[in-house]
């Protein structure tokens, strides 16, 4: 048992490596995209698509399926890349990314198969998601709704309108993540504005609130298994990330938050991905 | 056509009702509301159907955004408030969540224009139609009566478009004789017959427009009315007919002249059918204080005002 779990990260891990690979190579084919914040999601967004969320890529409506929204809409690349490698749509399709009249946009749309809702106006995820968890109550469904949401987009008031909600209508079906890179467009967050304490803010809106190494793939599947969804709390998941996880040379830098790597760069990200490829598969 | 001068209940009444009694049978049809339950007439619905009614508190931006996550699981919502508040305070969620996400969400806007009438700009709603007209799929409808309002309620539930619906705040007079009259949605009414000049309006305006052709037959004026209760999509073939028809427009709305009714008819014009046209609404001003009525009278959108500018008009012609 112990050895299967073991064999199970190292494939969701696997998976994370080959989703941050695609990512890197789309953003620096289109000339487009917003890289840091989209590899510090990698594990975050791999763990829900290949592990914890019930969905089925041969049916992307299908009725009772959970929902997730990517509320930070700017990190879409990685969006794009899990629901490809999930088979929601061909990577064929991918290669259009930016291209004139392709149905991939610089943001999620819901004409992408998979896609639950238009994005890229930050602090609205949130709002939308008590909508699908209400209507799960209303309904009896057991169907759960996760949003994921950048740290700088705590910024934005409606996410508190939407926290209040949450707690007041008892939503434990629904889960929100942080992606806490502890950096957004212009700088360290904490020096735009600050947002700690983040974790007693939300509990004092009557979130249950758990902290995991969000670049962790088996930290991460965890903390989403351990949920107790029968307790009348909505859940936050602050997950703890380095904003351009994986490639050294954008790690934890602001500038790489929309950067796009020049051919040099390109080829040494790659080969860094790659190398963490292959150790895995020699595992 | 005659019309009955008094009325016993307002439109935002007479939705709330027709929504009630369709909920009450269909349960996935869903209210949202922002401590307005007074305000859009649901205390009602509230108590009767406690679970298909959402209260969200002074919160407009979550509650577009919590009407449009409803919507997108099946639930047929209507998300009810002051016009003032939902397109202006929450108008990036009716950009985004509702439009560009293409959920279905209905907004109802009470208490439109300038029916708050003292209570001053803030709480007037004179943008309302300029703005939405620009989103792509915004269907924007402003009943002119209770009539007509339980008809709209009753074509909305399954209507498969996002939605701004504007009513006003006080009880108005009927337009329509007929408590099921003709009705359907992007469809202008004719409610006179004319060939001397067209006036169109739209919501409380109508009745206005209406009066005016009345009385302008003691001038010897035959005037044509449109009820153009569907701003978008507008009816464009009852616009140019009119045009050909009788030469001459006066549009009038309570609303800025800027964007609206007017604007709508303008462009439609300018571009196949070019014939005078007025645009009688409220100008680009602080707004004069008052009742609805007086402001109303002061820019010349009741009936007196009308009948002034559509005689200046044929003078003019």
């Amino acid at each position: 048992m112990y050895y299967a779990e073991d064999n199970r990260m190292r494939e969701l891990q696997l998976q994370a490596e080959k989703v941050r690979k695609r990512i890197v190579e789309l953003i620096y084919s289109s000339k487009n995209g917003h890289i840091g914040g989209g590899l510090s999601s990698v594990e975050i967004e791999t763990a829900l698509y290949f592990e914890i969320m019930n969905i089925d890529p041969k049916n992307p409506q299908k009725a009772d399926r959970d929902r997730f929204i990517l509320s930070k809409g700017h990190s879409v690349e990685t969006l794009y890349a899990v629901l490809v490698a999930a088979e929601f749509f061909s990577d064929e399709i991918l290669s259009t990314y930016s291209h004139f009249n392709s149905m991939l946009a610089g943001h999620p749309t819901k004409k992408v198969p998979g896609i639950e809702l238009n994005s890229g106006a930050l602090g609205h995820g949130l709002s939308v998601g008590v909508g699908m968890a209400i209507a799960a109550k209303m309904d009896h469904k057991q169907y759960r709704t996760y949003v994921l949401m950048g740290d700088g987009e705590l910024g934005e008031g409606s996410v508190y309108e939407a926290a209040m909600a949450a707690s007041h209508y008892k939503l434990d079906n629904l889960v929100a993540i942080i992606d806490r890179n502890m950096l957004q467009i212009s700088g360290k967050t904490e020096d735009i504005m600050s947002l700690e304490p983040i974790k007693e803010r939300w509990e004092s809106f009557g979130w249950e609130i758990s902290e995991v190494d969000g670049n962790n793939m088996e930290t991460v599947v965890k903390s989403f298994r351990s949920l107790n969804h029968s307790n009348s709390i909505p859940k936050l998941i602050i997950a703890h990330t380095t904003k351009g996880c994986g490639i050294s040379f954008m790690e934890k830098i602001a500038k790489w938050h929309h950067g796009i790597p020049n051919t040099e760069q390109f080829d040494e990200a790659i080969a860094e991905i790659n190398d963490r490829i292959n150790n895995l598969n020699d595992l | 056509m005659s019309v009955k001068e008094s009325n016993s209940i307002p439109c935002r009444k007479m939705f709330s009702n027709t929504l009630l009694e369709l909920a009450k049978k269909d349960k996935n049809i869903v209210a949202v509301t922002t401590d307005a339950r007074g305000s859009v007439m649901l205390d009602e619905f509230a108590k009767e159907l406690p679970h298909q009614f959402v209260e969200l508190g002074i919160a407009e931006q979550n509650a577009v955004g919590v009407g449009a996550g409803l919507a997108s699981s099946g639930k047929k919502t209507f998300v009810c408030g002051p016009a003032c508040f939902y397109v202006t305070r929450s108008l990036e969620q009716l950009k985004m969540d509702v439009v560009y996400s293409g959920n279905p969400v209905k907004i109802l806007g009470v208490s439109g224009g300038v029916s708050y009438g003292a209570l001053g700009y803030s709480h007037h709603s004179l943008h309302d139609i300029a703005v939405l007209r620009t989103f792509p799929g915004m269907h924007i409808i402003l009943p002119c009566d209770i009539f007509q309002t339980r008809r709209l309620v009753q074509e909305l539930v399954d209507y498969p478009f996002p939605t701004y619906i504007r009513v006003g705040r006080k009880a108005v007079p009927n337009v329509y004789e007929n408590e099921n009259p003709q009705f359907r949605i992007g469809k202008a009414n004719i409610l006179m017959e004319g060939k001397d000049i067209t006036l169109i309006g739209t919501g409380e305006t109508v009745y206005h427009c209406q009066q005016a052709g009345i009385k302008l037959k003691q001038f010897g004026i035959n005037a044509r009315v449109i009820d153009m209760h569907t701003i978008k999509p507008l009816d464009v073939e009852i616009i140019k007919t009119a045009a050909l028809e009788t030469g001459m427009i006066l549009t009038v709305e309570e609303h800025s002249i800027f964007g609206g009714l007017g604007g709508a008819v303008s462009e439609v014009l300018s571009q196949s059918h070019p014939v005078p046209v007025r645009i009688l609404g409220i100008p680009d001003e602080d707004v004069v204080n008052g009742t609805p009525l007086e402001i109303f009278k002061h820019y010349g959108i009741n009936t007196e005002g009308i009948i002034k500018t559509a005689k200046k008009m044929i003078n003019q012609k």
